[in-house]
C-alpha cells in the first residue's frame, strides 16, 4: 500500500521516530496537513478557519472510522484527535493507528479526565489539550509536535547546546549553566532535565519519565518523579514555587516550557 | 347485673371481624355423615345454579369417585388442570394452588376438605390450601364428613373402631359462613351402596361389611346433625348477641386443660375442646414444666409440643408453666385466668406410688376451691413409657467411684473410731458420708453409697464381725433409715440442682434477649443491625441463619453472616415469598412446607413485614425444640422491632435528602439563569458587535471587544466547572486518587494556570524549610487552591499581594492564604462555605459554590478548612490536611554533573 510510505512500524510516541520524509515539514511552514477528528461542527470550524489562517492545511472527520479511513488515505503531517468521539473510544483510534504510522497526534480532551490524558499519552498521543482552550496554546503544541517530528533521531546530538531563558545546558559536555554560574546536579536530575530537553515543549507522564530515567523497574513511584523535580526546580528556577520552564501539569506529568 | 348491651368496644370489634371476613372469600361446607350421601353432587348443583347467576366458577378439585350422575354435574363447569406431582415412582394429581390463585375465580370447588397433599407440596392439608383462597378473596365450597373433624376424631373411632387418619380443625368449620348439612337415611344410603353408586360394586361389599355397617350410620348421621345443630345455635346466639336480645347471659366459663407427656394429651385436649364448645367458653392448655422436664427424652418434649399445638389448632390459648409443684401452679395460673374447670387425666401409676410420691389430681382437687376438675380416663391398654432417667449428662462412672471411695474413707474412720465408740455413734459417720455424696454426685452413686454403706457396717461392725449375718434385729431398722435418709437427701439435692439448671436457662434466654436488645440500640443502618442479628441468632442456633429483606423494589434480598454462609435452595425462594406475603412461618417444623431445609420465619416490623429469617439446623432434618422456637421467635421479634426503626430512621433521612435535592436544584437553577447567562449576554453582545460593524470599528474597539469575549468565556467556563465539580463531589463520585506530592508542586502548578489572570498583583509564597509531602488528590488540592485563589483575586485591591504560607503544625499541614480585601462579615465565617451562598450578591462574579467545593475536597481529605478575619484587614483562609502517614524514602543521591 503506497500510503505507508516507509512508515510502517510501531514506536512509542517520544522515542525518535522513522523518518521518511518527514522533515519535508519542518518550521518553513509548507502548508503542514492537519486531520481534525471531532465530532462537534463548530469545533472544527473554529479550527479550520483558524488552522488555515496559520497556514496549515485542514482536513476533517467526525467520527473515529472516517477518520482513521482519511488518516490512511490523506497521510497528513498532524492529527488532532478528540477522545470522547460518538463512536470509536478516542483511545482505540490512537491504538488502531499507532499500530502502523507514527503521524504525531494532539490529543482534544475534556476537563477533569486526567487519567484519560495519561491513557491517551501512554498509548502514543504526542500531546494534549484541554477543552476549552485557547487558540494560542493549541498553536504552540502543534509547532512543538511537528517540530519534533521534524527532528532526525539523531539530531539531538548536533543541537548540542541548549539555551532556555538564562538556562543554559550543553548537552556535550554535560554542563548546566544558570545565568553563567555553573549547576552541579546528580547523575538523575541530569538524566532527567537530559530526558525533558529532548521532548523540550511535549508533556512528558510520570511513567514515561520512570521508564527513561529509572528504568522500567521502577515504573509505578510517582513520587521519585516529583521529588527529583523538586531538586531540580530548586536548583533551576528563580521562584521554584512559580516555575517558568519546569510546570507541572498536575496529574498527567511535566512539560519543559521553551516559549 | 347491669344490663349486658354490647359496648362501644365489642361493637368495634365486631364491624372489624365483619370487615375481614369481607375482604376475605366465603367458605361453605357441604357437610355429610358419610361418604356416599351425595355432598359432591350437591356442591356441583349449588355451582351450576351460582354460575347460572354469572359468578366465574373453577373447579379446584372434584372426586367424582366414577359415579355418573356426579361426573354427569361436572359438566359446563371450568375444571382447574391438575398439578402433577412425581412420587415414589407413581404420579400422583394434585390441585394446583399457585394456578387457582393466578386464575382468580369467584367462586372456587374444592372436594374433600379434610385430603392430605402429596409430599412436597405448599400444605399438607388441603383445608390450609382452602384457607389461603379465602385469605385471597375467593369464595369456596367445599365437602367434609363428621369423622374427618378433629374435635369428633376420638368418638368416631370408638364408634366405628376405624381410625381415621385425616383431620380437619374445627376451628375451619366455625369459620365457614355456611354449612349445608347433606342428610341421607342409613337405610338409603345402604341402598345406594349395595347399587353401586358409591363404590364400585368389590369395594362396595367391603365397605359394606366394615364401615358402612347400620349401627355404624346411624351413630354418624346423629353425630352429623348435632354438629349442625350446634352451629345452628351459635349463629343463634351471635344473632342474639348481635342484636343485644335480653336474657341471662352465662356467666364466662373458661376451661383448662393440663397436659403432660403422656401419649393421651391429644385426647385430653380433645375432650376439652368439646366441652369448651358446649360452654361456648374460651379454653386454655397449660403444660407445667417440672426440673423432670430436663430428664425428658426428645420423644417425650416433641409428644408435649406437638399436644400443645393440637390444642392451639383446635383454638386454645396455650401457656408453659415453670415450677416445682404442679398441682400449685396450676391452680395459681388457673386462679389467675378465672378458670372455672379444670380437665387433668387419670391418674395411671400404681396406687403405692401416689401413696409414697402424692398425687397431682388428688391435691388438685382437695386445693382446687371454687374451681370444677374433671378426671378423665386415659385411653385403655396404651403402654406407659418408662422415663429414662438420665440427663444426658457426660460420663457419670467417675462419681461412682467417688461414692464408692467415700464409703470406703467413712469404714477407715469408723474403724479408727470403733474402739472408743459406741456403735450407734458410727452409724452417723456413714449417714454423714451419704449426705455428702449426695450432695456432691446426685441420686445414683448416693444409693450405691448408702447400700455399701449398710453393708461395709454390717460386715465390719455389726457382730458377728466380718460376715454379712446379723444378730440383731434392730439394725434392720438402722439399715432402713439409712437407706431412706440417702434416697431423701440425694432427692432435695438432685431437684435443687435441677431447678438451678432451669432457672439457669430462663436466666440464659433473659441474657440472650438482653444482649441481643441492646446490641441492636447502638446500631445504625440496615446493614448493621441485620448483622448483630444474624450474628446473636447463630451463636444461639448453631447452624445457618440468614435474613432476606424487602428492598425499595419490594424484592427480598438475601443477606447472611459473612463467616458463615447459607446455602439458599432458590428452590426454596417461593416460600421465602410466601412467608413474607401471609407473615406466618413455615418450613422445616412446621405445617406449611415442612419438607423444606430449613425453617422460615417472618420478621414484622411495625408498618408491615420487613423480612424473613431463615434458619437450618447444623444437623440436617433436625428440628428446633419448642423452648428454641419461644426463643427464636422472642429475638425475631426484636430483631424486626429495630429493623423497623431503622427503615424508618432511612426513610425520614431519604425525606430530608430529597428536600435537600429539591433546593439544591432551585439553587441551580437561579444560578444558571442569572450567573451563567450574564457572561453569555456580554458574549453575544460583544460578537454580534465584531460581525456587524466589521468596518466601523476601530482595532483597540475590536480588540476590546474580543478581549471581552475571551475574559467572559473564560469566566463561564470556571462557573461551569465549579458547578461540574459540586455534583461530582454530592454524588460522591470524586473518588480521591491520592499520590505524595510536594506541596510546593501543587503551588507552583496552580500559579501557572493562574498566569495572565494575575494582572499586576503578585502572589508571595512562604514554605516552611523541609516541608515533608502529602498524599493528597494533586489535582482536586490543586482545585482547592484555585478557588481560594480565585476569590482574593476577586475582592481584594489590585495593587496588593496575595500570601501564601505553608507549614507544619501538630502533625497537620497548614496552609494560609491571605489577602487583604475587605475580608468577611462578621459571622458568616462559616455561612461562606455554605453552598450558592455569597457574601455579597451584587458583585459580579462566582455562584457561591468554591468555598463549598474546598470545603467538600478538603473533608474528603480528613482535613480542616476554615476561615477568618485579619488583624490590618483582610481574608484569611486556612486549611490542615493531617500527616498521619510516613511520606515515602527517596534516597539521596552524591553531587556528581
Amino acid at each position: 500500500m503506497g500510503v505507508m510510505r516507509g512508515r510502517v512500524g510501531i514506536s512509542p510516541s517520544f522515542q525518535s521516530r522513522e523518518q521518511g520524509q518527514r522533515h519535508l515539514h519542518s518550521e518553513s511552514r509548507t502548508a503542514a496537513s492537519v486531520l481534525i477528528i471531532e465530532d462537534e461542527p463548530e469545533i472544527r470550524r473554529v479550527l479550520r478557519t483558524t488552522l488555515t489562517q496559520h497556514g496549515y492545511h485542514p482536513h476533517e472527520a467526525s467520527t473515529g472510522q472516517e477518520g482513521l479511513a482519511q488518516a490512511a488515505a490523506r497521510n497528513p503531517d498532524l492529527i488532532l484527535l478528540y477522545l470522547g468521539l460518538p463512536d470509536v473510544d478516542g483511545l482505540e483510534v490512537i491504538r488502531k493507528m499507532r499500530k502502523w504510522a507514527t503521524i504525531p497526534m494532539i490529543v482534544l480532551s475534556a476537563r477533569g479526565q486526567e487519567a484519560v490524558k495519561v491513557a491517551a499519552l501512554d498509548a502514543g498521543a504526542d500531546d494534549y489539550v484541554t477543552k476549552p482552550f485557547g487558540i494560542d496554546e493549541l498553536l504552540a503544541r502543534i509547532r512543538v509536535v511537528l517540530r519534533h517530528a521534524a527532528r532526525r533521531p539523531d539530531s539531538t546530538g548536533k543541537e548540542p547546546v541548549l539555551t532556555i531563558g538564562a538556562l543554559r545546558v550543553d548537552l556535550e559536555q554535560r554542563h548546566v549553566r544558570l545565568s553563567g554560574k555553573e549547576v552541579r546536579l546528580t547523575p538523575i536530575e541530569y538524566k532527567l532535565l537530559a530526558v525533558l530537553i529532548r521532548h523540550a515543549g511535549k508533556v512528558l507522564t510520570y511513567r514515561q519519565l520512570l521508564k527513561e530515567v529509572w528504568g522500567p523497574l521502577h515504573a509505578h513511584e510517582a513520587h521519585y518523579v516529583r521529588v527529583y523535580m523538586q531538586h531540580l526546580r530548586n536548583k533551576l528556577e528563580a521562584n521554584p514555587a512559580h516555575p517558568r520552564y519546569l510546570t507541572t501539569e498536575l496529574g498527567v506529568g511535566y512539560r519543559l516550557k521553551t516559549e | 347485673m347491669t344490663d349486658r348491651r354490647p359496648n362501644p368496644e365489642e361493637l368495634l370489634k365486631r364491624a372489624q371481624e365483619e370487615e375481614a371476613r369481607q375482604a376475605r372469600g366465603k367458605l361453605k361446607i357441604f357437610f355429610g355423615a358419610t361418604a356416599g350421601v351425595g355432598k359432591t353432587y350437591a356442591m356441583l348443583e349449588a355451582a351450576h345454579e351460582q354460575q347460572n347467576d354469572g359468578v366465574d366458577v373453577v373447579v379446584g378439585w372434584v372426586e367424582t369417585h366414577k359415579r355418573t350422575e356426579t361426573e354427569a354435574l361436572l359438566k359446563g363447569l371450568e375444571i382447574l388442570p391438575p398439578r402433577l406431582v412425581d412420587y415414589q415412582r407413581a404420579t400422583l394429581r394434585e390441585f394446583d394452588l399457585d394456578a387457582a390463585l393466578a386464575r382468580r375465580p369467584q367462586l372456587i370447588l374444592m372436594d374433600e376438605l379434610a385430603h392430605t397433599n402429596a409430599p412436597g407440596s405448599r400444605h399438607p392439608k388441603r383445608w390450609q390450601d382452602v384457607v389461603e383462597l379465602l385469605n385471597a378473596g375467593i369464595h369456596v365450597y367445599t365437602t367434609v364428613n363428621v369423622q374427618h373433624l378433629e374435635s369428633l376424631n376420638d368418638v368416631v373411632t370408638q364408634i366405628t373402631g376405624v381410625r381415621i387418619g385425616e383431620t380437619v380443625p374445627d376451628s375451619i368449620m366455625e369459620q365457614a359462613d355456611d354449612v349445608e348439612l347433606i342428610d341421607l337415611p342409613p337405610d338409603d344410603l345402604l341402598q345406594r351402596l349395595r347399587e353401586g353408586k358409591v363404590y364400585v360394586p368389590e369395594q362396595a361389599q367391603q365397605a359394606i361389611e366394615n364401615f358402612f355397617r347400620k349401627g355404624n350410620l346411624i351413630a354418624l348421621r346423629e353425630m352429623a346433625l348435632r354438629r349442625t345443630a350446634e352451629r345452628v345455635d351459635q349463629q343463634m346466639e351471635v344473632y342474639r348477641r348481635d342484636h343485644a336480645v335480653q336474657r341471662t347471659w352465662p356467666a364466662a366459663e373458661t376451661v383448662m386443660v393440663c397436659v403432660n407427656m403422656k401419649p393421651r394429651g391429644p385426647r385430653l385436649v380433645r375432650a376439652a375442646r368439646r366441652m369448651a364448645a358446649d360452654l361456648h367458653a374460651k379454653w386454655l392448655a397449660v403444660y407445667v414444666q417440672t426440673p423432670r422436664h430436663l430428664r425428658l427424652t426428645d420423644a417425650d418434649r416433641a409428644r408435649v409440643n406437638q399436644t400443645l399445638r393440637l390444642a392451639e389448632e383446635l383454638g386454645a390459648e396455650t401457656a408453659t408453666l415453670t415450677g416445682e409443684k404442679v398441682a400449685q401452679e396450676i391452680l395459681a395460673y388457673a386462679r389467675s385466668r378465672n378458670v372455672t374447670k379444670i380437665i387433668v387425666g387419670k391418674p395411671i401409676r400404681a396406687r403405692w406410688k401416689e401413696w409414697v410420691f402424692g398425687s397431682v389430681v388428688a391435691e388438685l382437687v382437695r386445693n382446687s376451691g371454687e374451681i370444677d376438675v374433671y378426671v378423665i380416663t386415659g385411653e385403655a391398654g396404651e403402654s406407659r413409657r418408662l422415663i429414662t432417667p438420665a440427663l444426658a449428662r457426660t460420663n457419670r462412672w467417675p462419681a461412682y467411684g467417688f461414692a464408692t471411695a467415700g464409703v470406703v474413707a467413712c469404714t477407715a474412720v469408723a474403724w479408727l473410731m470403733a474402739p472408743f465408740f459406741d456403735i450407734a455413734n458410727l452409724i452417723m459417720v456413714y449417714l454423714l458420708g451419704i449426705v455428702i455424696i449426695a450432695t456432691r454426685y446426685g441420686r445414683g452413686p448416693s444409693i450405691l453409697a448408702s447400700f455399701l454403706s449398710v453393708a461395709a457396717f454390717d460386715f465390719f461392725f455389726v457382730s458377728p464381725r466380718f460376715t454379712f449375718d446379723v444378730a440383731a434385729v434392730q439394725y434392720l431398722l438402722t439399715f432402713s433409715v439409712m437407706l431412706i435418709v440417702s434416697l431423701v437427701i440425694s432427692g432435695f439435692t438432685v431437684r435443687a440442682r435441677q431447678q438451678a439448671e432451669l432457672a439457669r436457662g430462663n436466666e440464659r434466654r433473659t441474657a440472650l434477649l438482653y444482649a441481643l436488645s441492646r446490641d441492636l440500640a447502638t446500631q445504625r443502618g440496615l446493614e448493621n443491625v441485620v448483622r448483630v442479628a444474624l450474628q446473636h441468632v447463630t451463636e444461639i442456633f448453631s447452624g445457618q441463619v440468614a435474613a432476606f429483606i424487602v428492598d425499595a423494589a419490594g424484592h427480598l434480598e438475601l443477606r447472611h453472616e459473612p463467616h458463615r454462609r447459607f446455602e439458599f435452595d432458590s428452590k426454596e425462594s417461593g416460600i421465602v415469598q410466601w412467608v413474607f406475603d401471609h407473615g406466618e412461618r413455615a418450613g422445616a417444623g412446621t405445617n406449611t412446607l415442612p419438607g423444606a431445609s430449613a425453617l422460615y420465619l417472618p420478621l414484622i416490623g411495625m408498618k408491615g413485614p420487613i423480612g424473613v429469617l431463615a434458619i437450618r439446623h447444623a444437623q440436617k432434618g433436625q428440628l428446633l425444640d419448642p423452648d428454641q422456637i419461644h426463643l427464636l421467635e422472642m429475638l425475631t421479634n426484636q430483631t424486626a422491632l429495630a429493623l423497623g426503626r431503622t427503615l424508618l430512621a432511612a426513610e425520614a433521612q431519604q425525606a430530608h435528602v430529597l428536600a435537600e435535592t429539591e433546593r439544591t436544584r432551585n439553587a441551580i437553577l437561579s444560578a444558571v439563569s442569572h450567573d451563567l447567562r450574564t457572561p453569555l449576554a456580554t458574549i453575544t453582545g460583544a460578537a454580534g458587535s465584531l460581525l456587524d460593524g466589521q468596518k466601523a470599528l476601530s482595532d483597540s474597539a475590536r480588540r476590546e471587544l474580543a478581549r471581552a469575549i475571551v475574559d467572559e468565556a473564560g469566566r463561564l467556563d470556571r462557573l461551569v466547572k465549579n458547578l461540574l465539580e459540586m455534583m461530582r463531589l454530592e454524588a460522591g463520585a470524586s473518588r480521591l486518587k491520592k499520590e505524595w506530592h510536594p506541596l510546593d508542586e501543587i503551588v507552583g502548578s496552580t500559579l501557572g494556570r493562574l498566569e495572565g489572570r494575575l494582572g499586576n498583583r503578585t502572589i508571595e509564597t512562604r514554605f516552611a524549610p523541609n516541608l515533608p509531602m502529602v498524599r493528597v488528590d494533586g489535582v482536586l488540592m490543586e482545585q482547592v487552591l484555585l478557588n481560594l485563589f480565585d476569590n482574593a483575586l476577586k475582592y481584594a485591591p489590585p495593587s496588593t499581594a496575595i500570601e501564601l504560607s505553608a507549614s507544619v503544625s501538630d502533625h497537620n499541614m497548614l496552609v494560609e492564604i491571605a489577602d487583604r480585601g475587605p475580608g468577611i462579615p462578621p459571622g458568616d465565617e462559616e455561612k461562606i462555605f455554605d453552598k450558592f451562598y455569597r457574601a455579597d450578591p451584587t458583585r459580579e462574579g462566582g455562584v457561591g459554590l468554591g468555598l463549598t467545593i474546598c470545603r467538600g475536597i478538603i473533608d474528603a481529605h480528613g482535613g480542616r478548612i476554615w476561615a477568618e478575619n485579619r488583624t490590618g484587614g483582610g481574608a484569611l483562609f486556612r486549611f490542615a490536611l493531617p500527616l498521619e502517614e510516613h511520606p515515602p524514602q527517596v534516597e539521596p543521591e552524591r553531587t556528581d554533573a
